[in-house]
């Protein structure tokens, strides 16, 4: 007998429809999976029998031919345990297939019978509800996640057997797992920082606009804990960057109880991950650190001492928002919208400012392993110096919150700005944008042309500061840029002109 | 207008015997007594059997042919175009090889500006500063193109009016190092670009130290910008000092090494400088006569606000960060805006550090 019941397989950051087809008849017994099945799969075959056997269920002893259909994609994971499990017990006449009309199962079996979490489960509940189905059953563990998609009845099962008497309506499904208490620890604020008042209108803007941010100074100087209290001054998560942001972590296994994330993502990477950590790799495609990202911040400590290769990886990242992976079966494409903030040492010496040996050559040096592409993309490079002792008594920076609040002010002006465009923020303005939409004085642009002259700055550097300006008007709830915006935000601005050593 | 068959005929045996003469520079102790020997006593020195028949069968034609090709005009001794002031030496090079224009080599007397390679970030700023404020007084820089305080000196000559002149220890159109490829261009196009040794040769160590006396002699002056005390740009003192030209220096931190070849020059009686007012007014003295002061005259920069003047007062004491400049908030970003202007006007420049350093004028 043939049966037919349908899963979902996780591709990047999506999950796409498998048909799970168990074909039962007579023959020699025998159990072959077909349909580009990885090893974890073709396992599928131990675990189902020991699991169906352990339940209390027959395993038909005949030739039995399951198929992942569609052939061409590649199926890897124990997540088509219970869907196959299922299929087999249809097929055997255990089950009638009514019970799985409109409906998708995905879980790993352990070989006593109990459904284990898989990854992903938001990706399928989103596409089972695409795909018009009305029911969808998932290990419990993972129950919650899927009942953020509205319009589907989720079925969180712990066992076969309960699946098998539920579906049967031997039996009540059982209740969904309580949501997790809001123990979300609080993000920790602003006010913990000492001796840094200065930085404060620095990372205001940064945050208001996503500007990209690099932190230089000495060792200890505080430049970690500056960066850790970013995401609490950036606007909260909207209602569809959360899903994005849950389904990302879902995708890629990050603890979560299930419920839909509310803060924005803080990945902080070693040195000496790969570019493939950072940027997504292996096959089939893993998400990296720059996807986990999305929607957050990415946090590059030591960032001379990541791997050159590593940094360039970021390249595509940065510019286009996405990154695409692409093997032998064809490419996935992952989300990377993230605001970069990076922390280095001024020079190889870590001495500071007056106390720095370096020559002008080690200097040059160092400036080479961190330029490129990454410094091209930074808008804002604040200096943090080692606090003397009285600002380290008396400065205690504001809270957190009065600063979000200007934040998420001078955010919305951005939003009504783009309104229809995908853009979001300042910094993802296009040159094109910031004539169209940028409302800059002629005095504001007879400025910058004057910076531009004497300090040779690159036609990128240029627009740089005029995306930087724009935000600093925004805060200011001006509607043009002036002069003085601009001043600001050349103040703030990455000196790009190429170090006089060899003079290129 | 070119040079004479007899003067490249010498210009190619140097440059045969350049390995050679490596040998022999070290066996001598001046410089001077190897290049100042004849053509046959060169030959004695170190020709093997296949470079005497090369001299003997001497191809001036083709040899002219490719120094046009490179695109070098060429000078001897016996030409009306030869720099008068290199006939100071006891051992003048027997051929110019020049990218560029020739007249510039004939212009208002140069100042030789010298340094480090390995200079710090003061060193470079300064030497950018002494050559955009020598150029802007009409006076040519003239320096060896290496790296550090020599390209600093010709990135900031550029900058101004007066043609910058460049000697190098290899062939004229080729730019070493190879980094600073622009910047030869640049001073190519605007100046001038010399060496001794014919289109093909390549630098050994000798002609770094050849090609300094043809900047000392070309120069009126030798400023040396930063040195340790063994730079070899204080060859390019000592030789001016031997042809009684002057030699001048500028001090530095006395808590680093960088400055130590420039200290003691200082001790020895070269008087010390500190911008290019004080470099032009030596140089009148040396010179004879005045040059135009660089305009806009350097009496009165227009006066700054009291915040400004507050903040550009902080910077010259040191502070170089928002932490050291501003306690809050708000004077952040005050103090963002008017660092930007005083940036703006010159008076201030971001390190790459990220420190605002005052800036040299």
């Amino acid at each position: 007998m043939l049966a037919r019941v349908l899963t979902f397989a996780v591709d990047g950051v999506q999950a796409r429809r498998v048909w799970v087809e168990a074909d039962v008849r007579l023959g020699l017994p025998a159990f072959c999976v077909v349909g580009l099945a990885d090893k974890a799969v073709r396992e599928a075959r131990e675990r189902v029998r020991a699991a169906l056997v352990n339940s209390g269920y027959e395993f038909p002893l005949r030739r039995i031919t399951v198929n992942l259909a569609p052939a061409h994609l590649r199926k890897v994971g124990p997540a088509f345990d219970l869907p196959l499990a299922v299929a087999l017990l249809i097929a055997s006449a255990q089950l009638d297939a009514a019970v799985v009309e409109r409906s998708a199962v995905v879980g790993e079996l352990s070989l006593t019978g109990e459904v284990r979490p898989v990854r992903g489960v938001l990706a399928v509940a989103e596409a089972a509800r695409q795909h018009d189905l009305l029911r969808l059953v998932v290990p419990r563990d993972r129950a919650r996640e899927a009942t953020l998609v509205p319009g589907l009845e989720v079925l969180g099962i712990e066992s076969l057997d309960q699946l098998v008497t539920t579906l049967r309506g031997e039996a009540e499904p059982p209740p969904l797992p309580e949501p997790p208490p809001d123990a979300a620890e609080p993000l920790p604020d602003l006010s913990d920082v000492r001796g840094h008042n200065a930085l404060v209108p620095g990372l205001e803007i940064a945050a208001a606009g996503g500007h990209n941010l690099l932190l230089q100074g000495p060792p200890g100087t505080g430049k970690t804990m500056i960066a850790r209290r970013l995401p609490s001054i950036l606007p909260p998560l909207s209602p569809e960057e959360a899903v994005e942001v849950t389904r990302i972590q879902s995708v890629a296994g990050v603890r979560g109880a299930g419920a839909l994330v509310r803060t924005r993502p803080f990945r902080a990477p070693h040195h000496t991950i790969s570019a493939s950590g950072l940027v997504g790799g292996a096959s089939p495609p893993q998400p990296g650190e720059a996807t986990l990202a999305h929607h957050g911040v990415l946090f590059l400590d030591e960032l001379a001492e990541f791997a050159r290769s590593s940094l360039e990886a970021l390249r595509q990242p940065l510019e286009d928002g996405h990154v695409t992976i692409v093997r032998g079966q064809g490419a996935t494409s992952f989300p990377t919208r993230f605001m970069l903030v990076a922390a280095s040492n001024p020079c190889p010496c870590g001495g500071g400012g007056a106390h720095c040996r370096c020559s002008a050559a080690d200097l040059a040096r160092h400036r080479r392993r961190l330029s490129g592409p990454l410094l091209d993309r930074i808008d804002i490079l604040m200096r943090v110096e080692r606090p003397p002792a009285a600002s380290l008594r008396q400065q205690i920076a504001p809270r957190s919150a009065a600063v979000a609040a200007r934040v998420v002010t001078a955010r919305e002006r951005q939003l009504a700005r783009f309104a229809g465009a995908p853009e979001r923020c300042n910094a993802q303005m296009t040159s094109r944008q910031i004539r169209e939409l940028g409302a800059v004085t002629p005095a504001a642009l007879r400025l910058l042309s004057e910076l531009y002259d004497r300090h040779r700055l690159s036609a990128r550097g240029h627009t740089r500061i005029l995306r930087v300006a724009r935000t600093v008007a925004d805060l200011d709830g001006a509607a043009t840029v002036s002069p003085e915006h601009v001043d600001v935000a050349a103040g703030l601005r990455l000196d790009d002109a190429p170090i006089l050593v060899g003079a290129a | 207008m070119t040079a004479c068959d007899d003067c490249l005929r010498r210009t190619d045996l140097i440059a045969a015997i350049a390995g050679r003469l490596q040998v022999e520079f070290k066996r001598r102790d001046a410089p001077a007594r190897v290049l100042a020997l004849s053509d046959a006593e060169l030959l004695d020195v170190g020709a093997s059997a296949e470079v005497r028949r090369r001299y003997r069968g001497f191809d001036a034609p083709a040899a002219r042919a490719r120094a046009g090709a490179a695109g070098l005009r060429v000078l001897c001794g016996c030409d009306a175009a030869y720099p008068s002031r290199l006939t100071d030496l006891a051992d003048p090079p027997a051929a110019l090889h020049v990218l560029g224009s020739v007249a510039a080599l004939a212009a208002a007397d140069g100042v030789a500006v010298v340094g480090a390679r390995r200079a710090s970030a003061y060193g470079l700023d300064v030497a950018h500063a002494l050559g955009r404020g020598l150029s802007a007084a009409g006076v040519p820089v003239v320096s060896g193109l290496a790296l550090g305080i020599d390209s600093a000196a010709h990135a900031g000559a550029l900058e101004g009016p007066a043609p910058p002149i460049a000697v190098l220890a290899g062939s004229a159109h080729v730019a070493y190092p190879a980094r600073g490829l622009t910047l030869h261009r640049a001073v190519a196009e605007r100046g001038a670009v010399v060496s001794e040794l014919p289109p093909g040769a390549s630098p050994h160590r000798w002609t770094f130290v050849a090609r300094n006396r043809i900047i000392a002699a070309l120069s009126a002056l030798t400023v040396v910008v930063q040195a340790t005390d063994r730079s070899g740009s204080l060859t390019t003192a000592d030789f001016a000092a031997d042809l009684g030209r002057g030699v001048a220096a500028l001090p530095g931190p006395v808590t680093t090494r960088l400055s130590e070849g420039t200290h003691r020059l200082i001790q020895a009686g070269a008087p010390l400088v500190t911008g290019t007012g004080d470099v032009l007014e030596l140089l009148a003295g040396v010179a004879g006569r005045e040059h135009a002061a660089p305009s806009p005259p350097r009496a009165a920069p227009p006066p700054l606000d009291p915040p400004l003047a507050r903040l550009l007062a902080a910077v010259e004491r040191g502070s170089g960060a928002l932490d050291e400049l501003a306690a809050s908030p708000q004077d952040a970003r005050a103090a963002l805006a008017g660092l930007s202007e005083l940036e703006r006007r010159g008076l201030v420049r971001r390190g790459f550090s990220g420190r605002w350093e005052p800036a040299a004028r």
